[in-house]
């Protein structure tokens, strides 16, 4: 075990596997594998949960998968029975990432673009706060929105037309309603929060659809995916597909549940079984790896 | 445009840009002359150019990689020159989150460490570090930032001479940019 523990995941960890055993009546030697997330995120926690397993794995003696957590928001839309058809596009959108990948087959991802600066879903929790809305930005916003008039304010739409095409920048458009903000109050003009969340949601929901669409087309999608955090997104959802059924009407649009759009366990180990069925087994020497990239094993 | 020096106490400087770039810039010509091992704390509101700053100190500490927001997962690391660690504590509010995130590794450690929103951990920090905070200001020319720089020991004060000395303006006011292409 390495001295450095995260004391919560520990104190949550223990009775958690204990109750999901219990929940699905099975016990430990029961199962096929021990699957763990080694990253990408918050070392502190990757440590826990990658010494859990490794210690789970070895008292019974199951093989270890070692799960690339971005990849495996992907299998949130396999645990649905989704029958999805390839190649595929798929946008990742969380609080820590904005990602645009391609997968031709089965079990490839390349990317074909990330953000340069704050992920969308940071974007929302950082004009919640300065509106001070409240925590977590994403499902504040997306309900206050549904008053306000998206048109209300023009606010930029980065890199929509650049090289990097299906790259994002959030980091301008935070600041924009920041300075919309200080503008106004400093000129004593009253403006309806609801009118700037919607335009902002507006400005990021075009900008996550339109490079989402722009890549399912230049890629020849039968599928286009979401998942993360913010595919819990109403607007998103909305806007995805209006312009899809436009664009592409003959490419499938999957979002999953809500439930499991954020981060879950039974994602997890759904990534882990092809990689299970291959025989991709992890070493008991296993690591957390805080930085790894989306198309890392 | 200007930078001001106070020879009475610890060389405190400051400079204002008046664009992204500039502020990229400045950041830039910072990691240039950070030489050895050492902690930044950078202050400044949401969308103050926190983030901007550090990815323009990237580039001057010969990192490659593209700078992003390190919000969510707290810390990354880059390499370049020196290793470069840039942390955002903006998502922490208890000391007692903090151990088991091994930042004490880094702070300092063998490189260069960015730490945005320190206020919401200060003891995190060591006694020698550069505060730099930067500050949105609007004035009949429009917006701009201050960046104000408050070096905490002797490494800390050398190192803001070396970058107040770097830094040259062109007539019109504006930052001289000599690298600007690089950008």
């Amino acid at each position: 075990m390495p001295e450095i523990a995260s004391r919560q995941h520990l104190v949550v960890l223990n009775p958690l596997i204990e109750g999901a055993l219990r929940q699905a009546g099975v016990k430990l030697h029961d199962l096929n594998a021990i699957a763990v997330a080694h990253g990408p995120g918050l070392v502190g926690a990757l440590l826990v949960g990658v010494a859990t397993a490794k210690a789970l794995a070895y008292a019974a003696r199951l093989p270890l998968i070692a799960v690339n957590h971005l990849q495996a928001h992907l299998y949130a839309n396999h645990l649905c029975g989704f029958d999805i058809k390839y190649p595929a596009v798929i946008l990742v959108v969380s609080g820590g990432h904005t990602e645009l990948l391609y997968s031709e087959e089965p079990g490839s991802i390349t990317l074909l673009g990330h953000t340069r600066d704050d992920a969308a879903g940071e974007a929302f929790d950082k004009v919640a706060r300065a509106l001070e809305l409240g925590y977590p930005g994403g499902p504040i916003i997306d309900s206050l929105a549904e008053k306000g008039n998206p048109a209300a304010i023009d606010f930029p739409r980065a890199l929509m037309n650049e090289e990097g095409r299906f790259d994002f920048s959030f980091s301008g458009l935070k600041t924009a309603v920041i300075n919309h903000l200080y503008h106004a109050r400093r000129q004593g003009h009253q403006y309806v929060i609801a009118d700037v969340v919607a335009s902002f949601q507006e400005a990021l929901v075009d900008a996550l659809v339109e490079k989402t669409v722009s890549a399912a087309k230049a890629h020849k999608a039968a599928t286009v995916l979401i998942a993360g955090g913010v595919a819990a997104n109403s607007r998103l959802r909305f806007k995805l597909k209006e312009r899809l059924g436009h664009d592409l009407p003959y490419a499938g649009l999957y979002v999953p549940p809500l439930e499991l759009c954020t981060d879950n366990a039974a994602m997890i180990a759904a990534a882990a079984y092809p990689l299970y069925r291959q025989g991709r087994y992890a070493s008991l020497d296993l690591n957390a790896y805080p930085g790894l990239g989306m198309g890392d094993l | 445009m200007t930078a001001e020096y106070n020879t009475m106490r610890q060389a405190e400087a400051f400079l204002t840009t008046r664009t992204e770039q500039e502020t990229a810039h400045a950041g830039y010509m910072f990691g240039r002359v950070i030489g050895v091992p050492t902690v930044i704390a950078l202050e400044g509101e949401l969308g103050a150019g926190k983030t901007v700053f550090v990815r323009g100190a990237a580039r001057g500490l010969a990192v490659d990689k593209h700078i992003t927001s390190p919000t969510f997962v707290l810390l990354k690391i880059y390499s370049g020159r020196l290793p470069l660690y840039h942390f955002d504590f903006y998502r922490l509010s208890a000391p007692e989150e903090s151990p088991e995130l091994d930042f004490d590794e880094y702070l300092p450690g063998g490189g260069a460490a960015f730490v945005e929103w320190p206020e919401r951990l200060p003891e995190l920090l060591p006694a020698e570090k550069v505060v730099i905070r930067l500050e949105r200001f609007y004035d009949d020319r429009g917006e701009g930032r201050r960046i104000l720089l408050t070096p905490h020991g002797a490494d800390a004060s050398l190192l803001v001479d070396r970058f107040i000395e770097s830094i040259t303006w062109r007539t019109d006011g504006t930052l001289n940019m000599p690298q600007a292409g690089e950008a």
